[in-house]
């Protein structure tokens, strides 16, 4: 006697194949993308390996392909990044504590919330053009790192918000419940146990907003970061200029060596991209543990 | 001496000597439209072990968790009615619900540990209520009390996730008595655990009696009827019958009582 009829087990046959078909596809969608990076990283490797050097990354921009480097762009990236996490994150994740915690479901909660997720679709140029207005010409913060860095902080200001309302949300309530029934307020509950436990979530968050900023141009462009800077900021109030503005800079000239200077930048972009998303993982995968 | 004596004195002896804990006087309860506990009115009294227990969705734990204002977080609930501790009512203008819950303990159905240290999962209320003295000796005592130090003494600065759920369970009645509270309300505590578990908690409450005004959520009838002084039994919102456990399921006055102390329904 056997298990199952034929024409069960047929029909059971069919179904495991169309689960393995679904399987294969998302497979190659998948590998497809990691081809397509991989062919755009070679590409650049090959143009680049060969400017990498520590004379590129410790020379001012030149005139002289053989001669320049990257420095003052590196070292602008570094500082605004650096301005953009002080002011974004502090601000974003208090903007998620009071909508999730405090605010209640108002309707001026709600308001908030729609255009939150409105703004995170706003595109980049307009809050350059923004931050042009307002702090560039109305707070006369002329062409600085504090104007970029806050016109880049409220560009990626709603991703973290919402990033971080997520991670708020999945606290359990039977934590807070723990809590409250200590005796404890509101902000002790939320300072000591719901901050603590959505903190992994949160950084994920934080890592994809300041992985954009590393990467965008166009705001900068816009409150006017200088593209030939042959010194470096030496405070908050100083001109600068940024990595993907010096390699944006480097593509539109003629000579083909500028080009390759340009990949070699990019492969620098990328090399602090990864040390920066590398060691926010690391502190979220300690805290993990901790809190396991 | 004088004769008058000072009357803040007298009020405090007479609390003292107070047979009841808490007292509710037609308590209501409604979320949003519905009405979840109807005109509820009993005492309950101290160092006992008041059990309320009842058919699901009958409001028990409804009830359990106005009295010390838990439901405050449930958005659309209210409370109406009176519910007196000591001299006042828990509902009144001029009472914080925070110092309420200082005072009014719970422990809730899961087993709730926060992701931190045993210790710390103890410490935590007390010194966030500005408790000065040494907490190692704090987190001892509340440990011995809920009959855990012995398993747990040489982890102490373990994860307090890495124990069963009974010794999860045990852990939030001593986080929950390093409050020093003056009642103890249980929402079905034994509900998650296994039944060595749940005799090992019994056990405790036992010996909770004698300093501690406990007030238990229960499904389990057996339960009520080993570890309870007195029962209230309540069925869709209302409060059938409430008398020492001992009436309630040998005699109930009731025929609705009986027919679920019995097992016939519910």
């Amino acid at each position: 006697m056997p298990f199952s009829s034929e024409q069960e087990s047929r029909h059971l046959a069919h179904r495991h194949r169309k689960a393995k078909i679904f399987a294969l596809f998302c497979a190659a969608i998948t590998w497809s993308c990691v081809l397509l990076l991989g062919v755009l990283l070679y590409q650049v490797s090959i143009d680049g390996f060969k400017w990498l050097d520590w004379q590129f990354i410790s020379s001012f921009p030149s005139r002289f392909p053989e001669r320049a480097g990257i420095k003052s762009a590196l070292v602008g990236t570094i500082w605004l990044i650096s301005l953009v996490a002080v002011f974004s994150i502090p601000v974003g994740v208090s903007t998620a504590l009071y909508l999730e915690e405090f605010a209640g479901r108002g309707k001026l909660a709600k308001i908030i919330e729609v255009n939150i997720a409105n703004l995170a679709g706003v595109p980049s140029i307009v809050y350059g053009i923004l931050g042009l207005a307002i702090f560039v010409r109305y707070f006369a913060l002329e062409r600085s790192l504090v104007s970029g860095a806050l016109t880049m902080s409220l560009l990626i200001l709603p991703v973290i918000i919402i990033a971080s309302r997520e991670a708020i949300k999945t606290v359990p309530l039977s934590i807070r419940n723990a809590a409250y029934s200590l005796g404890a307020t509101k902000w002790q509950t939320t300072w000591s146990h719901v901050l603590p436990a959505s903190f992994p979530g949160i950084m994920t968050g934080v890592i994809l907003a300041l992985s954009r900023a590393i990467g965008e141009t166009a705001p900068l462009i816009m409150i006017g970061a200088l593209t030939f800077v042959a010194f470096l900021p030496e405070g908050p109030m100083d001109s600068f200029t940024a990595m993907p503005i010096q390699i944006y800079n480097w593509v539109s000239r003629p000579q083909q060596d500028f080009h390759e200077l340009a990949a070699a930048g990019i492969i620098v972009l990328l090399a602090v991209l990864l040390i920066m998303n590398a060691t926010a993982i690391f502190i979220r995968n300690k805290t993990e543990r901790r809190l396991k | 001496m004088s004769q008058v004596s000072d009357p803040s004195l007298v009020v405090q002896k007479l609390q003292m000597h107070k047979k009841s804990a808490l007292e509710l006087r037609n308590v209501n309860i409604f979320y949003t439209d519905n009405k979840a506990v109807n005109d509820v009115s009993f005492n309950i009294r101290r160092n006992k072990i008041t059990a309320i227990i009842g058919p699901s969705g009958c409001g028990k734990s409804t009830l359990l968790r106005s009295l010390n204002r838990m439901n405050d977080f449930v958005e659309g609930a209210r409370v109406e009615g009176e519910l007196i501790f000591g001299e006042e009512n828990l509902y009144s203008n001029d009472v914080d619900a925070v110092e309420v819950r200082r005072r009014i303990g719970m422990v809730f159905q899961k087993p709730n540990p926060f992701p931190k240290s045993i210790y710390n999962n103890i410490a935590w209320g007390p010194l966030i209520n500005g408790y000065q003295d040494s907490t190692d000796e704090l987190v001892e005592r509340s440990l011995k009390q809920a009959a855990l130090w012995d398993e747990v003494k040489d982890r102490l600065h373990e994860s307090a996730l890495n124990l069963s759920g009974g010794q999860q369970q045990r852990l939030c009645i001593a986080r929950a008595l390093a409050m020093e509270p003056e009642v103890l309300l249980m929402d079905e505590p034994c509900s998650a655990l296994d039944p060595i578990s749940t005799s090992r908690i019994e056990d405790l409450l036992f010996e909770l009696k004698s300093r501690y005004t406990i007030v238990i959520v229960t499904h389990n009838m057996q339960q009520a009827a080993r570890i309870s002084d007195y029962t209230a039994f309540m069925e869709m919102g209302d409060l059938i019958e409430f008398n020492v456990t001992k009436k309630i399921f040998t005699r109930p006055a009731m025929k609705r009582t009986e027919e679920y102390v019995t097992g016939r329904f519910g």
